[in-house]
């Protein structure tokens, strides 16, 4: 008995609709977030992640509703992140049915945002979402830990040490953390293992890779660098690799999975 | 099968957070529900549901509010089944001691509910238990995984010597009375026993969330409801 490494497809959300491709046959719609959720459920993941990447704030209403639709209908751990600032965006969020809510921006800007969220509904809901990339170890941009923090997608740099930003949120009373790699985002040439091992080293709160996955050769190395879960999006709804492969190649390196 | 078929579960209302999907599992699971604190209704329905999310202190403060604890006595006085969830289940033992500061439970079952010992906490995910050979909770499910998520656990089992013992008890236990044997179910994270679900006449508990555990879950809940 141990817990399992968690397999976790992340899915794009914009004003109610899955954005990114999605191949997979038997679909009705493809772009229906709830029945995206349900596939993914029948095909083993351990947990759902929504990124709702809508722009307009009119639209985020939409995101409750989605949620709440798929928090009846699927019964695995759910967890929304984006546009999230403030106490009462969690309080909606998980009202709609959200178990974990992640923070990235809003926690930047005002770090104490985060022992308010995890003070008022316990650090177990709140995920520290991360995106990092490597920086120089000396000049200008430089930071100790060799990575650093970005926003707007990882075209800025926020100025902040990543791996020290992880330690401060831990402090601040987060209950996971979601690295995800900036660099190896989208090249599907692997986790940035590095990075992984960095951030392990300063947090006890469980610790879910993202960004890279590209083989099924990628992922019991994430586990190993010190990674609790793994996740993943455009293998999975291009259908590259199925979670059941994933899962496969886990066990087979000897690690449990569900 | 009728609305008038299926048993009523009550899912005790008192400020817990987010019960929407505990709604929704019981009722797949083939039970009407009530999100409730009527009294009128939790005191009479066929089973009492306590969910429960956050810290143990402010759980305790909203159950004593919603004169939660005096209803569970009430209804397990007259034999009439409960379930705690996650916190819902700690707030039954005796005490829980969070940041250092200590909050009286239910007392159903002594005990404390502490910090977890772990490599990396809170226990988060997809974990197998251990449950005693005669259990009904799992009966059909004993080696299915449940979803976990918590930082604080009961670690020592302070009530007799129930079956399926597999974490610490202490040696001067008292005696539990045969009628009433508890059946206790383990789990393990990272080196740390931690008390999954009990079973104790009416009163049952899980530390995990059936309502976010699939299939395995909903089976759970069937078990249980069967019971009711």
């Amino acid at each position: 008995m141990s817990v399992a490494v968690r397999v976790i497809p992340c899915l794009d959300v914009d004003a109610g609709r899955v954005v990114k491709g999605v191949n997979f046959v038997d679909l009705v719609d493809a772009g229906d977030p709830v029945e995206m959720a349900r596939v993914y459920d029948d095909a083993g993941a351990d947990e759902l992640t929504f990124l709702d990447i809508t722009a307009s704030s009119g639209s985020r209403e939409t995101t409750y509703d989605v949620v709440s639709t798929t928090a009846e209908e699927v019964f695995i751990p759910l967890t929304v992140g984006g546009g999230v600032r403030t106490v009462d965006d969690v309080d909606r969020l998980l009202r709609a049915g959200a178990d974990k809510v992640g923070i990235n921006t809003a926690a930047i800007a005002r770090p104490e945002v985060i022992a308010e969220i995890a003070h008022r509904f316990g650090n177990q809901v709140l995920v520290l979402s991360v995106d990092a990339r490597r920086a120089p170890a000396h000049g200008e941009g430089a930071q100790p830990s060799g990575f650093e923090v970005t926003t707007h997608g990882g075209r800025r740099s926020a100025g902040i040490d990543a791996v020290e930003w992880v330690r401060r949120a831990d402090e601040l009373g987060v209950g996971e953390v979601l690295l995800n790699s900036m660099d190896a985002d989208g090249t599907r040439d692997g986790y940035d293992l590095e990075m992984i091992r960095a951030v392990r080293s300063v947090t006890q709160v469980p610790l879910v890779a993202s960004g890279g996955a590209g083989r099924l050769e990628h992922f019991a190395p994430a586990v190993e660098a010190g990674a609790d879960a793994v996740l993943a999006a455009s293998v999975f709804h291009f259908g590259v690799l199925t979670i059941e492969q994933v899962k496969q190649t886990l066990r087979a390196a000897g690690h449990r999975v569900r | 099968m009728s609305d008038e078929g299926r048993p009523l579960v009550a899912v005790l209302d008192y400020g817990s957070g987010n019960v929407r999907s505990v709604v929704r599992a019981v009722e797949r699971a083939g039970a009407r529900v009530e999100l409730t604190a009527d009294r009128s209704v939790t005191e009479r329905a066929d089973g009492l549901l306590v969910p429960g999310v956050g810290a143990f202190a402010a759980c305790m403060h909203g159950l004593r509010g919603a004169d939660g604890v005096g209803l569970i006595e009430r209804r397990l006085i007259a034999n009439r089944p409960v379930l705690g969830i996650c916190v819902g289940m700690q707030i039954l033992f005796g005490e829980g001691i969070e940041h250092g500061v200590r909050t009286e439970g239910c007392g159903e079952w002594p005990g404390t509910v502490e910090r977890l010992q772990a490599p990396v906490v809170p226990h988060m995910g997809w974990n197998t238990v251990a449950p005693p050979q005669d259990s009904t909770m799992f009966a059909g499910i004993e080696e299915e995984h449940f979803y976990f998520v918590h930082s604080y656990g009961v670690r020592r089992w302070e009530l007799g010597n129930p079956t399926g013992v597999v974490g610490p008890v202490p040696a001067d236990a008292q005696v539990d009375t045969p009628l009433r044997r508890p059946l206790v179910t383990w789990t393990e994270h990272g080196g740390d026993h931690v008390v999954a679900a009990v079973e104790h006449g009416p009163l049952w508990a899980t530390q995990f969330h059936p309502e976010k555990s699939g299939d395995a879950g909903r089976r759970l809940l069937e078990n249980w409801i069967a019971t009711l």
